[in-house]
């Protein structure tokens, strides 16, 4: 066989095993997309769904303030949420790869992400009895006379911003774990041999080589923090809107699915434009 | 495809926050059946008749399956409907103001008026402009209830919960949740302007939008039937507005001190009606299960129901309550709540676009 023959085989070869998985995606993600990008550009007109190309649904997006608040309130909330779920994660995930004996650290994995095993709406409405005015949190801080008045916590942007980073510390500790249990104790030892100091190590060789993972975990968070609409509908109170509620709330009795398409396919600009940045910043740190 | 999806109503009493993440797939409940049922009729439905104790008479005694669908708005319900073969659904259970909307996509079939126990279901909810069409039955109306005021009395002055403006006032400020459905909610915020429910119109938005501000500044938190029951019960709001009988009589064993009433401004009333699928195969046995759920045993178990309690539509189902069912259901004092009440708006699509918008602006402020 010559070698073109044997690069031919090859490509086929490769081909065939990622068919399934292409077709997996153009089947279920770039088909339904595309529908809805189209759907987006129709228009609901009384009970009518009329397949007239126009922007009318983004139009409204940007001219109506309760609507492009929705945007606003969920990047807010989301880049909050990511950034504490960050520094929060990262702690424990170095404490259980690092200062846990191996023997234990499967353990403390499991421990870690025990909440996962609970469905996520009942640990939402179980915060929710935590927050609440008569909840755990505030019978104690007045039990131990730390606060007169219990805190309004509950139907917040804190309770949502609470409920969020409870679940997404367990995702990104899963991420960076599995970065930092893979780095070489030789990077530690030639950064010593340098003379540098266990912060100076950690700064300059642990957390860049580490990044990889934190921008992983940090990239799922901002795409399941954004998208989501269980945790603000119960924590918030709907004292603000996220742009999920939004597009819910065009379902709901109307069905004005044109409006709720083109909501989402703004969100998943806002998903795209996290990507990119991302991404970018990625490709600088390892160069 | 899409484009004979409709206008629906939203369900007010169904676990909303909890199912609304996944409207398509909305959960598919099979109760417990005669192990050899001959036969199967599938219903599209309200999370109220998924209580075992309400289908299992009905499948054990026609040696029937009958599968539930629950689904969340009628937006959804008729989705559903629209992605499904002709003949996959037996019986709809649907918004009493939307039926019109099921019957003009000429999804229910005719039912005969003489099979139904009209003459027993109060007459203020018959209903008759939305259950018929040209004379013709297609739907029947199986309970209703009220979006009011349910408060906890330990806490608040239950005369002032008689005077709906107390809610648009500072007097209970932060101690209030809104039910988090613009429907009834617009409809209170009309009452309390002095307007009709059904005279409400595109002129009184102005006027709508300043009372629901003034609902809004006045209250804790907007939510859905368990936050908001969550709430009350916790103790993180005294006072819950669009609530009634469905939110506190199911509490009423375990939390006494929470009530409910009409203000003398009145309120707004919901009701939801039950109707035969058109391309039903199963036409006998679907309008049977009619028959059954508006039968006074069968309305008792439905007002009852696990997943939110309401008033029977049928009035003899009072025989088949228990004195504390009908407390909590303030069966006896119906007459008088009638007549305070009103059918909660039912707007055109334009207004109703309008109706959503006022209620988006409001969450936002």
């Amino acid at each position: 066989m010559t070698a073109t023959t044997l690069e031919d085989a090859d490509r086929r070869k490769a081909w065939g095993f990622a068919a399934p998985a292409l077709l997996w995606t153009l089947a279920f993600f770039v088909v339904p997309f595309l529908f809805m990008a189209a759907m987006s550009l129709w228009k609901r007109e009384g009970r009518e769904i009329v397949r007239v190309w126009n922007l009318d649904n983004y139009a409204r997006f940007f001219s109506e303030n309760a609507l492009l608040q929705g945007l606003v309130n969920s990047l807010e909330i989301t880049v909050i949420v990511t950034v504490l779920s960050v520094l929060l994660a990262y702690p424990l995930a170095w404490i259980i790869a690092e200062r846990v004996p191996k023997r234990f650290q499967r353990m403390a994995l499991i421990l870690a992400i025990l909440p996962f095993w609970t469905s996520y709406v009942v640990r939402s409405y179980s915060w929710l009895l935590v927050l609440s005015k008569n909840g755990v949190i505030n019978q104690m801080l007045t039990g131990l006379g730390l606060i007169a008045e219990p805190l309004e916590i509950a139907s917040t942007r804190t309770a949502t911003v609470i409920g969020f980073v409870h679940f997404f510390v367990m995702l990104l500790t899963l991420t960076i774990y599995s970065n930092l249990i893979q780095l070489s104790p030789n990077y530690r030892r030639a950064a010593a041999d340098l003379g540098a100091n266990a912060f100076q190590t950690f700064w300059h060789v642990v957390l860049p080589l580490t990044l990889p993972g934190i921008m992983t975990g940090a990239f799922l968070t901002f795409v399941l923090c954004i998208g989501d609409y269980v945790t603000p509908q119960i924590l918030g109170g709907n004292n603000e809107l996220v742009l999920p509620q939004i597009i819910m709330l065009q379902l709901g009795r109307r069905a004005d699915f044109p409006m709720a398409a083109a909501l989402s396919i703004i969100l998943m600009l806002a998903v795209t434009v996290a990507y990119v940045l991302c991404a970018r910043w990625l490709k600088i740190e390892r160069a | 495809m899409m484009q004979s999806v409709h206008d629906g109503a939203h369900l007010r009493r169904f676990f909303s926050s909890v199912a609304a993440g996944a409207i398509v797939a909305a959960s598919l409940i099979s109760v417990p059946a005669p192990a050899f049922a001959t036969e199967e009729l599938n219903a599209l439905v309200w999370c109220d008749h998924t209580d075992p104790a309400l289908v299992e008479p009905f499948e054990k005694a026609n040696d029937v399956k009958v599968n539930l669908k629950v689904y969340e708005g009628t937006g959804a319900a008729l989705s559903i409907l629209d992605q499904s073969r002709p003949g996959d659904w037996d019986v709809l259970v649907i918004d009493g103001v939307d039926v019109h909307r099921a019957i003009d996509l000429d999804l229910l079939a005719e039912m005969p008026a003489d099979a139904l126990p009209t003459a027993d279901i109060f007459p203020e909810v018959r209903m008759e402009a939305n259950n018929t069409k040209d004379g013709k039955t297609y739907a029947v109306t199986e309970k209703f209830g009220y979006n009011t005021v349910s408060y906890d009395k330990s806490k608040v002055d239950p005369k002032d919960m008689q005077d709906l403006s107390v809610v648009f006032s500072d007097k209970y400020k932060g101690r209030i949740a809104l039910y988090d459905y613009y429907l009834p909610m617009i409809g209170l915020a009309g009452l309390g302007l002095g307007k009709k429910t059904a005279e409400l119109s595109e002129a009184d938005m102005p006027a709508l939008k300043e009372k629901l501000a003034e609902m809004r500044a006045a209250s804790k938190q907007v939510s859905d039937v368990v936050s908001s029951q969550t709430a009350l019960a916790t103790g993180e709001v005294d006072i819950l507005v669009g609530g009634g009988e469905w939110i506190t009589a199911v509490l009423s064993a375990d939390k006494p001190n929470l009530d409910w009433t009409i203000p003398e401004q009145g309120a707004v009333r919901w009701a939801q009606s039950i109707g035969v699928m058109k391309d039903s195969a199963k036409q006998d046995l679907a309008l049977k299960f009619v028959q059954y759920i508006v039968s006074p045993e069968g309305q008792a178990r439905l007002a009852t129901s696990s997943c939110y309690w309401a008033m029977p539509a049928n009035s003899k189902a009072g025989e088949h309550l228990t004195d504390p069912q009908k407390a909590a259901l303030r069966f006896n004092e119906q007459a008088e709540y009638l007549k305070k009440t009103q059918l909660y708006p039912i707007p055109s699509t334009e207004l109703d676009q309008q109706f959503q918008d006022a209620w988006t602006e409001m969450l936002q402020q």
